[in-house]
């Protein structure tokens, strides 16, 4: 520890904390720019400059590590002199178009300005102010360079977190520019994080743009269901539209980082909803009353004459916690256990089983990921399927030496990693020793191994018995897997519902699997293939957009998106977290469990819960986790074992040769909502199709009325 | 001799009371026998051959094997400070390489010569590159065995084409003689010594700069801490030294540190090259003593100044990054750290640019303006806005096209700059309107009223009055309602 003394205040830190966070500490504001708390120290801005005694000069308080027995002067004369010139010079090229500024308002160097500037301008130099041409850096980021004071968060950002080494510096002195070196767009799903990185307007949202001003926007903080992350974000929002979604600081699981889905998919819930109840009639759609479309689902029901597993429940990647359970608990009251999810062999019992929570839990924790010192990735893509999480291998890479080692597809990863092959088998043979290779040598003998298993597996016709080799190999080396501060084996979900379907059970019984349906229920199923619903089944579609699902409806019944409800969500990790409602439902939609509350009274089987409490109360019995929360329960090493011996008892050795099907086949557009996202679909176009995103950058309208042109 | 013993009575027993009086000494005019380039003008065989038979290489294995605690402490008691500008005692910055338990560390460890010579007016690396290599390579050899370095990088401007081929040269006549390699000198102990051409950037010769440009980067300067002992070229502890301070070393070790203290006043110990350019009658590099004044060194080396001492405007005495000094305190400086120091100048690198009457003063600060705005890296802030704006004040100020509270302003945002940036190019940027400010001030204002009598007022920025239009209201923070100068 290292005792200082700030303003008179004396203070203790751990030796090598930096001096803006002791005087941080003692209670002092220190104007900043370049400093950012999770990036590397650039120490550009000179902003942070404060007093030192016996220092000749002010030092820069972020680059300045705190020494024993100095003594910090924050708000002396000599520190608000050297602020106040530094203010200047930054203002000095800095454009006043604050009035027509994105940023106007939540902009630090108007804050900070206001604070720590002079009152007026000396700068009139007949030369005029700097001028520097914007760059484009694809359909997100707005750039608008003459704005930036080259404090370099965002190429940092792009260095360090996002793995996006093409972002940096060129020119020099007063030349000096923020650019992609070669004109590229910026490639990297975590892109939009530059934005709120960046302390002035030069980078902004380029969807956002002129829409609203911050002082305009209710911010509702809640979670994301867009994947499995559960990441921590913030919904700002006008009237009845959400306006944009920004990040949460939660060290746990986002850091302060969303994905770029997360943060411009809400676009998408504008778009493509379902608002009223609707009922086929021929081969259209017609708007119906509520009562008249529930007693239609009912009658439905009785007419299909569907009994016990022929009513099949499906629910997609954005069903509630809420709903699955007041869905699950109907189904099993009308004598059915026939619940499956919209994946692939998502109406078959899933590989791992769920009675055992570790077996297809992440359970090694977000933070942990980084700590790792060999992974391997088997059936994952972990860019495209938890890119928050994904950045906390980068981090592994760049500071912990963690090598990587890859068994499916190949993809475009931020750090270096060993591909080792694509089908079932070659986990067996890697497993096994059969492997020869830099990689397998480290993995063998690594401290913190790390095994992150992917949705393909679960996917994938041989999965039961990969997971029975994986398990079987963590149980071999249990003392290198499973200590009492390491836990190597991980599932990665991929969608916002499936830790939770599994914890309430959500899945289909052995004998179910084989049943036809009579009667099919899709709870926010949008992603399953077309065969699985027979053609002479009533199909009920419950869900906000009209997607793939709506279209083999016979009852459409409205729900509610997840900004717009208050209801749980499980993540990867098994972290209960409750979203709240940032918006009213639009039109006629309903929360998605009184929906089924309603048609479970029509059914003549009412659900025993009357308010979400209620629900709640239920989840509470059937796991008290799926209540505790924002806290993680992490399974005990013991009863990991457990669940890992049930696993490799299951599998026979792997001999397929069937490759891992990657279940993403791009990372914008994975569900209802971002299907719906302008935004997203000129994402597609820019960074998967490679189109010149200037072209993305005119209004949809206009881009189609070209087309047709 | 009653009057002498008197007088000695005198002082002795004024003694008690006060110092003694030193005994005046007069410095410069080294002479031929104590100069330690003597090549310095490539009129002999710069080669190992000419080399050696200037004494060069001679017993370079003894030194070698006299330790690095031996060969550190030689420096420190030398007096020698780091000849790149600043003026560290090199001693004490080559003890920091060795710090207690050094030897656990497994990271190899560098010396890095400094032969980015950018600074404008300094040509003596160039020289002694060009004249007497074999002194820097044995320098590095004898430097890198005090700071126990593994290797040495010598950082080259990349505009020094002839300088870098020769020098490569050298390395190779010296690996292939043994007396740098695996067995330097046959001592046993390994030494590397590698050429990194530069791509022509100033900056590059800041030494975190330098390093970061070694490493394949952007020449940037890093913050400090960490110094560069700690972390520096790829992570490794390194030193970085000017060309002048590591080819003067092996000489310093052989004739004794008490020979190379013996030259210059206290603290500003030995012989310094001083490359004399501008208004004089011989321009020339030349070798002499640590605090010989200045007008002795331009009348006895350079044939005196143009026209006369009495023709003499200023002199920059360190090179472009030091105020500028006028004729009366040329008159009395002296060369050294110490005494330009106390002259409000600094000794720099020695490169002294003379001035006279003809010089337009304030377009020569200008054009040194234009440089620091050009060289400026554009990493911070003050140094990076700063330096352009200071630059287009001093454009507008060689016509006079501005306000004469200007003045007052350009000195402020030069104080504003000056101690706040990561690294001395602001302070070098501020430094010479300082001085320009601080002696030339009435030149100054001369031209602003000459300027405002032609053109009338001048709002602040150069904007003329009279260009604006009536009908647009001016801000009171303008200057517009400074009435101008009365006609003459």
């Amino acid at each position: 520890m290292v005792k200082l003394t700030v303003d008179g205040k004396e203070v203790e830190v751990p030796q090598g904390t930096a001096l803006i966070q002791a005087c941080e500490l003692a209670g002092a504001t220190i104007p900043r720019f370049c400093y950012h708390d999770r990036l590397a120290i650039a120490g550009n801005c000179r902003m942070c400059l404060v007093e030192v005694e016996r220092a000749p000069k002010p030092v820069a308080s972020c680059a300045m590590p705190a020494m024993p027995g100095s003594n910090v002067f924050t708000n002396s004369e000599r520190t608000n002199k050297a602020r106040e010139g530094v203010m200047e010079f930054l203002l000095a090229n800095h454009p006043l178009d604050c009035p027509i500024c994105d940023q106007g308002g939540e902009c630090d160097l108007q804050d900070q300005s206001m604070r720590y500037g002079s009152d007026r301008s000396r700068f009139f130099e007949v030369t005029g102010k700097r001028a520097v041409e914007n760059k484009d850096f694809g359909p997100l980021v707005k750039t608008s360079m003459n704005r930036c004071i080259q404090c370099t968060r965002c190429v940092r950002f792009a260095n360090e977190v996002a793995g996006v080494e093409e972002l940096g510096t060129t020119g020099r002195g007063n030349d000096l520019e923020i650019g992609t070196y070669v004109q590229k767009t910026l490639d990297s799903e975590l892109s939009g994080n530059i934005v709120d990185l960046c302390p002035v307007g030069a980078l902004t949202s380029k969807p956002y743009a002129f829409t609203a001003r911050p002082w305009e926007l209710k911010s509702t903080e809640t979670v994301d269901a867009l994947d499995a992350v559960g990441s921590n974000i913030r919904v700002d929002s006008r009237g009845h539209e959400v306006m944009r979604i920004q990040p949460r600081v939660n060290d746990d699981v986002n850091e302060e980082w969303i994905s770029d889905r997360t943060r411009y998919a809400c676009d998408g819930l504008k778009y493509q909803r379902l608002t009223n109840p609707l009922i086929r009639v021929g081969d259209r759609f017609q708007s119906a009353s509520w009562p008249g479309a529930i007693a239609t689902v009912a009658d439905g029901l009785s007419k299909s004459g569907a009994k016990g597993d022929e009513i099949q429940a499906i629910a997609g990647s954005l069903a509630d916690t809420e709903s699955l359970v007041a869905l699950k608990d109907l189904l099993n009251k009308l004598g059915s256990e026939n619940t499956a999810l919209d994946t692939k062999r998502g109406t078959a019992p899933p590989a791992h089983g769920v009675d055992h929570r570790s077996n297809y839990l992440y359970n090694n924790t977000i933070p942990a990921s980084e700590e790792a010192d060999a992974v391997l990735f088997v059936g994952t893509n972990p860019r495209h399927e938890a890119a928050v999480i994904n950045s906390r291998f980068r981090k592994g890479y760049l500071h912990n030496n963690t090598d990587f080692g890859v068994i499916g597809d190949k993809f475009d990863a931020i750090y270096d990693y060993e591909h080792i092959g694509v089908d079932a088998k070659t986990v067996g043979d890697f497993l096994s020793g059969g492997v020869k290779s830099p990689f397998a040598d480290k993995f063998m003998k690594a401290k913190k191994p790390l095994i992150v298993v992917g949705s393909a597996v679960t996917e994938h016709d041989d999965g039961q018995s990969v997971y029975a080799a994986i398990a079987k190999h963590v149980e071999a080396n249990k003392d290198r897997f499973l200590t009492e501060e390491w836990n190597g084996f991980s599932t990665l979900q991929r969608a916002a519902s499936h830790t939770a379907a599994y914890d309430v059970g959500f899945v289909p019984s052995q004998q179910a699997e084989s049943t036809k349906a009579k009667f099919v229920y899709l709870l926010n199923a949008d992603d399953f293939d077309a065969q699985v619903i027979p053609r002479d089944a009533f199909v009920v579609y419950q869900g906000h957009h009209g997607d793939h699902g709506a279209q083999f409806a016979d009852v459409v019944l409205p729900g509610v998106a997840y900004t717009e409800k208050g209801t749980t969500w499980i993540n990867t990790e098994g972290r209960a977290q409750l979203g709240r409602a940032a918006i009213s439902a639009p039109g006629a939609s309903r929360e998605d469990w009184k929906i089924i509350k309603a048609l479970s009274e029509l059914v003549g089987k009412p659900l025993p819960y009357e308010d979400v409490i209620g629900v709640r109360d239920r989840l509470w019995e059937i796991s008290p986790a799926l209540t505790r929360y924002d806290e993680l329960e992490s399974p005990s090493a013991a009863s990991v074992g457990l669940g890992l011996a049930e696993m490799a008892k299951k599998g026979t050795p792997v001999t397929s040769t069937k490759a891992f099907v990657k279940p993403l086949e791009n990372f914008y557009q994975t569900d209802p909502i971002s299907r719906a996202s302008v935004t997203m679909a000129n994402c597609v176009k820019s960074f998967v199709k490679g189109v010149n995103s200037e072209e993305t950058a005119v209004p949809p309208a206009e881009t189609q009325a070209q087309k047709h042109a | 001799m009653l009057n002498r013993v008197q007088k000695s009575v005198l002082r002795s027993a004024r003694s008690f009371a006060s110092v003694s009086e030193p005994p005046v000494r007069g410095y410069g005019g080294l002479k031929d026998q104590d100069r330690i380039f003597t090549n310095l003008y490539d009129r002999h065989d710069f080669s190992l051959k000419g080399a050696m038979s200037r004494g060069d290489w001679h017993k370079t294995k003894e030194i070698v094997l006299k330790g690095d605690q031996y060969l550190i402490q030689a420096v420190k008691d030398s007096g020698l400070r780091g000849r790149g500008g600043a003026g560290f005692p090199s001693g004490l910055k080559w003890s920091f390489m060795n710090k207690p338990g050094w030897d656990k560390d497994s990271r190899p460890r560098y010396l890095v010569v400094n032969a980015d010579e950018g600074e404008p007016g300094t040509c003596k690396d160039r020289e002694i590159m060009r004249g007497d290599p074999h002194k820097l390579i044995e320098g590095c050899l004898v430097a890198g065995r005090a700071m126990n370095a593994s290797a040495s990088y010598i950082y080259i401007r990349g505009e020094f084409y002839h300088e870098a081929v020769r020098l490569q040269q050298a390395i190779d006549e010296a690996y292939k003689a043994g007396l740098i390699g695996e067995n330097a000198c046959g001592s046993g102990y390994k030494f590397d010594v590698f050429i990194h051409r530069g791509a022509g950037a100033y900056i590059c010769g800041e030494e975190t700069a330098l390093i970061e440009s070694i490493e394949g980067k952007q020449g940037k300067p890093r913050l400090k801490p960490p110094f560069p002992a700690d972390v520096g070229v790829f992570g490794c502890p390194t030193t970085v030294a000017n060309v002048e301070t590591v080819a003067v070393v092996p000489t310093i070790v052989r004739r004794g540190p008490s020979w190379f203290d013996s030259f210059g006043r206290d603290r500003n110990s030995g012989t310094k090259l001083f490359a004399i350019s501008g208004h004089v009658n011989n321009p020339c590099v030349v070798e002499e003593e640590m605090s010989v004044p200045l007008k002795e060194l331009i009348e006895r080396h350079c044939g005196g100044v143009k026209g006369g001492w009495q023709n003499l405007q200023g002199i920059v005495p360190g090179g472009a990054s030091v105020p500028v000094i006028p004729r009366d305190v040329c008159t009395d400086v002296l060369m050294d750290f110490d005494s330009l120091k106390d002259a409000q100048t600094s000794l720099g690198t020695g490169a002294i640019i003379v001035m006279d009457q003809s010089t337009d003063m304030v377009k020569a600060i200008s054009r040194f303006a234009k440089f620091y705005k050009h060289e400026s890296c554009g990493q911070c802030t003050p140094c990076r806005e700063g330096t352009s704006w200071m630059y287009n004040m001093m454009n507008r100020f060689e016509n006079g096209q501005a306000a004469n509270r200007e003045i007052d302003m350009l000195v402020e945002l030069s104080k504003q700059i000056e101690g706040h940036t990561i690294c001395a190019l602001g302070d070098a940027a501020a430094w010479p309107i300082q001085g320009l400010v601080r002696h030339f001030r009435p030149q100054m204002e001369q031209r602003i009223k000459e300027f405002q009598r032609e053109n009338g007022v001048v709002m602040y920025g150069g904007k003329l009055l009279k260009d604006h239009n009536p009908n647009i209201a001016i801000p009171d923070n303008r200057g517009a309602s400074i009435p101008p100068p009365a006609a003459a």
